[in-house]
């Protein structure tokens, strides 16, 4: 009966979504202040309807109620508590609901935080973000309920897919969609400001702290997912250049371009066009990689289970909202005015290149991710594009990026002055080329690549702190903004130390180890001193216990494991890990050898500076909610900072 | 001013080859090997009292080669319409038996001798077509499966087609339909055959 | 104690562990998988670049698929023959198609794959500085009012009030 009535909630949500979109937007149009202001009490509804939905699903999770099909097809119950509340965003109609509970909630913020801001742009903005609302819901109504029932109900269900049966699943997916719905916040308040026709630079200020505190989320959810499928698929690899992960890295990078846009915007008045496209782009890219990842149309270890009934409703969804938004702005956007003068070399130009060298680089990704579909579309075939590629095309591109960082923080705004950038510029510059210099003669294994990316990453460091020093001489209070900026930068730096070492100087050894086997990988042996069964929850496993000395010197036992779950024919390998500061080992156990001797496959990585990939996603975060604490975003919309 | 249309129009453009790739199998993939010669082989049958057979040996006539094994699930679906397909008589129907003999079937600690390997494979297949019935005039025993690289396979079962000289006119990848051999297979081999 | 007992202890402690390592005789550092690693070595790099046939998505290295097991033993056994990169991939392209290449050659068919991004690059900033330099021309002599000072002064003109 609950079932039914979480049922409900959804179509009422829809009914209030509609209403929310409509009315408000049309009260703009004919200034009736009533209609206006129905926009803030019809997100609150809307959001309880929605919490409330979410919450009869969930229940039904826990309580293993497998009368309700999508539990009975994800859900089991043997599996853990934690990860029958996970199930319920695990297949493609829960995490759609996730999905509205995130865009629900974030309007519902919009509606709270907007005290200062003027009805009008709040009618507006809400109301847009109605209308998208609307869309979803009707989406999970019409071809995705997570409510229809299984009758009769079996007595068990299928259980969670084994890969996603860990802490991974319960907090990686709730923090990209939230990164993911966050960007609708910049997209309402963008075409708000079109539908104005008033393009002023206020629309950057109040965007401003939207836009960034969704991409902290959108950080946090692609690192963790990162750092999610390198412990658990057990290979050791972190980035696949998946379709589905270049869904999320798509935003990501349109976000960060935002971001940066939106200062110049803010503060000089200048590119609004520019940033009202960037804001455009970046949800619609969320919306397509709710497309990519759901229609079926490319092949991917991620994609839920596709049907292209679903694919079409998602591809008229985004043409009607990505369309009419792009329309709106060819014709609204030419009457935006200038701005403040700015010159060729200035931090705006600075900031300007940046944005649009992200946006070539999403350009890159994308042309990589759907070349294959175009390829097929003209029936010139099928081909596959991977990894090699997008490693080839990518990492160029964001070389310049990486680079920008020092002297966009030291140009000056209008107009840089090329004596002081020279001054500032010599220490980074001087300390890059001997950290490059000093790569490339001083170790064996490394190439070209490596001296490049440990001298770009000295380049920021050194850069980052002489703009400290500089600021510090300084009189004057410093903004949280200011440290914010740096400290995600540098979370670049350290990344980018990461990604050089990882590839560089990685060593892996596949081998045939029985008992008392040892491998030696640097200074680091791992010997194989047993074998035994376990037995899990929901899964039977064989553990290998593996001895680790370095230098000799006892360390640590690692206890890789090849598991065996009940619901699925697909073994899983967890792999043995110890995470340094600057390396991680990383064992994993294969399949049995039949031999006179029993054996098993093994494989061991050494794996330098890979914790820093996590380490600078950290920073990167923290350097987001820095910039974000910063006072003059809690200001009111009358004092003019 | 135009520029401005320019995002609209570029959206355009991939919202029109998305509407098209969604009615694109991303998985289907056509074979390289259409258009070529068989590749040519020599295999034990699943008759020990016959010579090796190799694709030469069907030269001068139309033919369908079936990739099949016992223990392809899949296969078991397809059978019975290959069963009442060769009763029609339409074309001769080559079975390969790819991979037979899979890790697990082997005795735990032993090794199959290649004779061994072969013997199982025959004794098992023999069974199975007993029971699900012989649509093959003969099938020669991929044991390795070295010739199903050859012929590009990669999803049991898979069907061939191949004319008169021997060159492969129509590969398809998954399972033998009613249909299919109704709207293509068929008409397909009427025309080899004609000509 | 002195000095002296406390090292012998030690010795004698140490020896006693060495033995116990030593002790199980058949241990041994373990074998490589893989019979020879520099063909091992290349046949990574070959690998890395095919897709596995019959999985979503993963290379050839990667996949732990039974045809992947296949075709990495064919890949050898091309390397053993001596055969180069790109006469191995041409063995596979002629079997399984394009689609089994992760790296899309560089043909007429993927120039737009290849060099588009490039050449959008170019194009970007080239149309970037033009842009930046057409600005500066329009706004020589143009008053330096923001958005935001126009609407401050047109709020003070409203209210009436003293500037």
């Amino acid at each position: 009966m609950i079932v039914e009535i979480g049922h409900f909630a959804l179509i009422l949500a829809a009914c209030v979504a509609l209403v929310q979109g409509v009315l408000p937007l049309a009260g703009t149009l004919n200034d009736n202040q009533r209609w206006q202001a129905l926009a803030k009490p019809a997100a609150t509804l809307q959001f309880l309807l929605i919490a409330f939905s979410f919450a009869v699903l969930a229940h039904g999770a826990l309580t293993d109620d497998f009368s309700i099909k999508y539990i009975a097809g994800h859900s089991n119950s043997l599996l853990p508590t934690q990860y029958k509340f996970a199930s319920v965003w695990g297949g493609h109609e829960g995490s759609l609901l996730l999905w509205m509970l995130m865009l629900s909630g974030w309007t519902l913020a919009v509606a709270i935080f907007s005290r200062t801001l003027p009805l009008a742009m709040v009618a507006r903005v809400i109301g847009i973000l109605g209308l998208v609302s609307t869309g979803f819901l009707m989406f999970i109504l019409i071809t995705s309920s997570p409510f229809e029932r299984l009758l009769p109900a079996p007595a068990d269900g299928k259980d969670l897919n084994p890969l996603l049966q860990d802490p991974g699943l319960v907090i990686h997916p709730p923090m990209l969609y939230m990164g993911y719905v966050g960007f609708s916040v910049a997209f309402a308040f963008a075409v708000s400001a079109l539908l104005s026709g008033r393009m002023d630079a206020a629309w950057a200020r109040w965007s401003r702290p939207w836009t960034i505190v969704a991409w902290i989320f959108m950080t946090a959810g692609i690192a963790l997912g990162s750092w999610w499928a390198y412990y658990e698929l057990g290979w050791g690899g972190w980035w696949f250049w998946d379709p589905v992960e270049n869904a999320s890295l798509m935003p990501w990078l349109f976000g960060t371009a935002l971001i940066h846009a939106l200062m110049v915007t803010d503060k000089r008045g200048g590119f609004k066009a520019w940033s009202v496209l960037l804001a455009i782009g970046a949800f619609s890219l969320s919306l397509l990689g709710t497309f990519l990842v759901r229609s079926g149309v490319l092949t991917s270890v991620h994609a839920f289970a596709s049907d292209p009934k679903r694919g079409v409703f998602i591809l008229i969804f985004l043409a009607v909202v990505v369309g009419v938004s792009l329309t709106l702005f060819a014709w609204r956007a030419p009457k935006a005015t200038l701005g403040g003068k700015m010159g060729l070399v200035s931090r705006e130009s600075m900031l300007i290149t940046n944005s649009v060298l992200l946006v070539v680089a999403t350009g890159a990704v994308l042309l990589g991710t759907i070349y294959p579909l175009i390829v097929d579309a003209l029936n010139l075939g099928k081909l596959s594009v991977g990894a090699p590629y997008f490693n080839a095309v990518f990492v160029p591109l964001m070389v310049p990026v990486v680079f920008l960082m020092v002297p966009g923080g030291i140009a000056h705004w209008r107009e840089a002055r090329w004596a002081q950038l020279g001054h500032d510029l010599r220490l980074p510059a001087l300390a890059a080329v001997l950290a490059g210099i000093a790569i490339w003669t001083l170790t064996e294994r490394g190439t070209w690549l490596t001296a490049m990316g440990l001298a770009l990453a000295t380049w920021v460091v050194v850069g980052l702190l002489t703009q400290i020093a500089i600021r510090l001489k300084k009189p004057g209070r410093i903004p949280p903004s200011f440290w914010g900026m740096h400290l995600a930068h540098l979370g670049i730096a350290v990344i980018t130390v990461g990604i050089t070492m990882v590839k560089s100087y990685e060593v892996e050894r596949d081998v045939r180890m029985g008992l008392n086997d040892t491998v030696t990988i640097e200074n680091y042996s791992f010997e194989l001193v047993g074998v035994s069964d376990v037995n899990g929850p929901n899964y039977k496993a064989i553990r290998g216990d593996v001895k680790v000395t370095k230098d000799g010197k006892y360390l640590e036992m690692l206890y890789p494991e090849k598991r065996k779950y009940f619901s699925s024919a697909m073994p899983m390998t967890e792999a043995g890990i110890d995470s340094g500061f600057f390396r991680d080992l990383y064992v994993s156990l294969g399949e049995p050898i039949e031999g006179e001797r029993l054996q098993w496959s093994v494989r061991v990585f050494y794996k330098p500076f890979v914790s820093w990939l996590w380490y600078g996603a950290i920073l990167m975060v923290l350097g987001g909610l820095l910039a974000v604490s910063d006072r003059r975003y809690r200001k009111s919309a009358t004092t003019l900072a | 001013m135009k520029k401005f249309l320019i995002p609209l129009g570029l959206f355009l453009g991939l919202v029109i080859f998305l509407a098209v790739g969604l009615n694109r199998d991303p998985r289907e993939i056509p074979s390289p090997l259409v258009g070529k010669p068989a590749p040519a082989f020599s295999l034990n049958t699943l008759d020990a009292n016959a010579p090796k057979f190799g694709p030469q040996d069907m030269k001068g006539k139309v033919w369908m080669l079936n990739v099949w094994a016992t223990w392809c699930v899949a296969c078991r679906e397809e059978h019975p319409v290959l069963v009442a397909f060769s009763k029609a008589n339409q074309l001769p129907i080559v079975g390969l038996s790819y991979k037979e003999v899979q890790p697990q079937d082997e005795p735990s600690g032993k090794k199959f001798t290649p004779e061994e390997k072969l013997q199982f494979a025959r004794d098992r297949s023999a069974l199975w077509l007993k029971r699900h019935g012989n649509p093959y005039v003969l099938s020669a025993m991929d044991l390795d499966g070295r010739v199903g690289i050859d012929y590009g396979v990669y999803g049991v079962p898979e069907t061939y087609v191949i004319d008169k000289d021997g060159v492969i006119r129509y590969k398809r990848v998954g399972v033998v339909t009613p249909e299919l051999l109704q709207s293509t297979i068929l008409p397909l081999v009427q025309k080899l055959n004609a000509s | 104690m002195n000095l002296q007992s406390v090292f012998l202890k030690w010795v004698c402690v140490a020896s006693w562990l060495l033995f116990s390592c030593l002790a199980p005789l058949q241990a041994k550092e373990a074998a490589l998988l893989a019979e020879d690693p520099v063909l091992e070595k290349r046949l990574i790099h070959i690998s890395e670049e095919l897709r596995c046939m019959v999985c979503q998505n993963e290379s050839l290295a990667s996949s732990r698929a039974e045809l992947a097991n296949d075709l990495r033993e064919e890949v050898r056994k091309l390397i053993r023959e001596d055969k180069s990169d790109s006469q191995i991939k041409e063995y596979l392209v002629t079997r399984y198609g394009d689609f089994v290449l992760y790296k899309p050659e560089v043909k007429p068919l993927t120039w737009v794959l290849w060099f588009g991004p490039f050449l959008l690059l170019v194009l970007a900033i080239m149309g970037m500085a033009y842009y930046l330099r057409q600005r500066q021309g329009a706004q020589k002599g143009s008053p330096v009012l923001s958005d935001e000072d126009r609407r401050k002064v047109q709020e003070i003109l409203k209210s009436g009030d003293a500037p």
